[in-house]
């Protein structure tokens, strides 16, 4: 554990309008290769969390550094073009645009860095290698993403958080839609794919029993303080 | 990929898509078949007569001499002398000269009285003659030759027999006369083609038993006789004047207008028929106004339908947030949207006007004499199709700024 890719101090978090919420966390820190588990249940932060990482918020105070670079100070649509660089995102599930092709999201990201789509090279090529390697059909790459089946689609989703190897991964839920084989098959591509890219991960789920594959597992509710002062 | 992507995005949604490109088409459409048909009406108008320099008639209004004279609306108050008619015609500076005698009817058509003349200098539609469709000219004093019209609506033939009432939509017939059908022109969609034309000297024939307008009871002279007859006109009603030189046109006119011996009234068809276009122009721009709400209320539509698509596309659009899309993005996305729609629109509504220019323009043609050119797109009609995707974006711009907001408050994670 030498180089941090995501630093999290003392950040703390205010909902608009709802004054009597806040949210702190004093520290987080998650290493280069690293892969963490964080356990929580709904409503514990754990979105507002995630979105303060990603720079879809803004903290009240504190610091977030990814890869380096202090979140916080860059502007709205610099924290947009940092996300798409440095961060692949997968959600709990319709992580697809139904409409485009497997290769059109899978490049999605792609279409915000360009730096990132420079590191790739050929873009097209790279999507169907990650395709194969996480076990989609071949050939896929032309089919509508609504007509594969869910587990599927959270693949391709992996593939689009992993082309042009960002150094950060965060899952929010990713297997909650899927059953206990898919589950393990899921996780165990998840983790050859991101070993093998050197990205580390940031997963939120419910499930302590997924604990054991990670290199360490946090609860939301020992990281953070949520405050609801008494109205 | 944007483009690819926004139509995969339309697609998905063709239904309700399609319904809105569809009422933007049919409303383009109907705006620029309006504008055609307008543009063909004014072209028509100022077709129905040409090669005429002037008109002239008694002194009146140059509308209303316009209108009793060229498009047989209306009637003369009074008319021009024989003698002042020759005087006009003896003058130098006139090439040709065309009186015409109006008055009596056919059923519901005019029977217009003039010379061969008239076959010969009445043009339209820039420079068209007359042309006989069936038969020959008038040949003898008791022939007629027949407008296109007249022969299609009272089923007339070549050699059919016709009786020349007295006065307009009158019960006093000119029966002891009757008239052969010596030839039918061809269809010209000017009021010609409804038209009875009969000679100068045939106008005079019936009227030889007549006095004041009524009958002389008890007279009735005998055809052999009439025709033995002095039968030089006593007035004519209006007559077209043809200048030997343009310029001669203003010169001539102002001496008509000035002739001392009777009051006379002198016109350019050209100017008289922008005038009246001026009065009956108001109905086709109020035609044009409508029209152009129809394509507002297509482009509203449109607006309705990407508010209703707002809230089942959060997630499309958390998941371009997530991938590092901004929301301003998201605002250029769904405008582009509408853009796509509104030019697709706009181009179908051009391929619809084509279409149903190819189809109608014969049909149009035969049925109201109207002439609608088909030709490359004008820039006109680009200029509208331009427009339509201007408002189409400026019009998606109220539901953008809402899925901007709503990016902005939403970030990447929805709750579904």
């Amino acid at each position: 554990m030498t180089e941090a890719v995501l630093t999290l101090s003392d950040v703390s978090y205010r909902w608009p309008g709802r004054s009597a919420f806040s949210l702190t966390i004093p520290a987080l820190t998650v290493a280069r290769g690293e892969t963490v588990l964080l356990l929580g249940e709904s409503g514990s932060g754990k979105s507002t969390l995630l979105s303060l990482i990603c720079g879809t918020i803004q903290p009240d105070r504190g610091s977030v550094q990814i890869a380096d670079t202090e979140v916080t100070t860059l502007s709205g649509s610099a924290r947009d073009r940092f996300r798409a660089e440095q961060i692949g995102v997968i959600f709990q599930q319709f992580n697809l645009l139904p409409f485009g092709t497997v290769t059109d999201n899978i490049l999605l990201p792609l279409r915000f860095a360009p730096e990132r789509r420079r590191r790739v090279g050929d873009v097209t090529k790279e999507a169907a290698r990650l395709c194969s390697a996480l076990g989609l059909p071949e050939g896929v790459g032309r089919t509508k993403a609504d007509a594969l089946s869910v587990g599927q689609q959270q693949r391709v989703a992996v593939a689009r958080a992993l082309i042009g190897q960002p150094p950060l991964i965060i899952a929010d839920e990713p297997t909650s839609a899927l059953d206990a084989n898919s589950q393990a098959a899921f996780l165990d591509l998840l983790f050859a794919q991101t070993a093998e890219c050197k990205t580390s991960l940031l997963m939120v789920s419910h499930d302590p029993r997924l604990g054991e594959r990670f290199d360490r597992v946090l609860r939301i509710e020992e990281i953070t303080q949520v405050e609801r002062a008494a109205a | 990929m944007t483009l690819r992507l926004a139509i995969a995005s339309l697609s998905a949604r063709a239904l309700t898509v399609g319904m809105t490109i569809l009422a933007i088409a049919l409303s383009v459409a109907l705006f620029l078949g309006v504008e055609k048909v307008r543009t063909g009406a004014k072209a028509s108008f100022a077709d129905t007569i040409s090669g005429t320099d002037l008109i002239v008639g008694a002194r009146s209004g140059s509308v209303q001499l316009l209108l009793y004279s060229v498009f047989r609306i209306g009637n003369a108050t009074n008319n021009v002398t024989w003698a002042s008619y020759q005087d006009i015609a003896a003058r130098p500076d006139v090439d040709w000269i065309v009186p015409i005698s109006l008055g009596d009817s056919h059923r519901q058509f005019r029977v217009m009285g003039t010379t061969q003349a008239f076959f010969e200098h009445y043009k339209y539609r820039q420079g068209r003659s007359l042309e006989v469709a069936e038969g020959v000219l008038m040949d003898d004093l008791f022939d007629t030759v027949i407008g296109a019209d007249v022969a299609t609506t009272l089923n007339y033939k070549v050699d059919d027999p016709i009786i020349v009432a007295h006065g307009l939509a009158s019960f006093t017939e000119h029966k002891d006369q009757p008239f052969r059908i010596s030839g039918v022109l061809e269809k010209t969609g000017t009021p010609v083609d409804r038209t009875v034309i009969v000679s100068m000297e045939a106008i005079e024939a019936i009227h030889v038993d007549w006095q004041s307008g009524a009958q002389i009871p008890g007279r009735s002279t005998p055809l052999d006789v009439i025709r033995s007859m002095d039968l030089t006109p006593k007035a004519v009603t209006a007559a077209l004047v043809g200048v030997e030189s343009p310029l001669q046109t203003f010169a001539l006119q102002r001496a008509i207008n000035q002739y001392p011996e009777e009051p006379l009234l002198a016109i350019l068809p050209g100017v008289a028929l922008q005038e009246l276009w001026g009065i009956v122009g108001i109905a086709e721009t109020a035609l044009l106004a409508v029209s152009a709400m129809v394509v507002v209320t297509a482009l509203i539509g449109m607006m309705a339908t990407i508010f209703s698509s707002l809230n089942e596309r959060r997630r499309e659009m958390a998941i371009f947030r997530a991938m590092g899309a901004r929301p301003t993005t998201i605002l250029g996305m769904l405008v582009f949207e509408a853009m796509v729609m509104a030019a697709i629109g706009a181009v179908l509504g051009l391929a619809l006007l084509y279409i149903a220019l190819i189809i109608a323009q014969p049909i149009v043609d035969n049925a109201f004499g109207l002439w609608l050119p088909i030709g490359a797109p004008t820039l006109q009609e680009a200029k509208v199709v331009l427009a339509v995707i201007c408002a189409g974006a400026i019009v998606s711009l109220i539901p953008a700024l809402r899925a901007y907001r709503m990016s902005v408050a939403d970030g990447m994670m929805v709750k579904t």
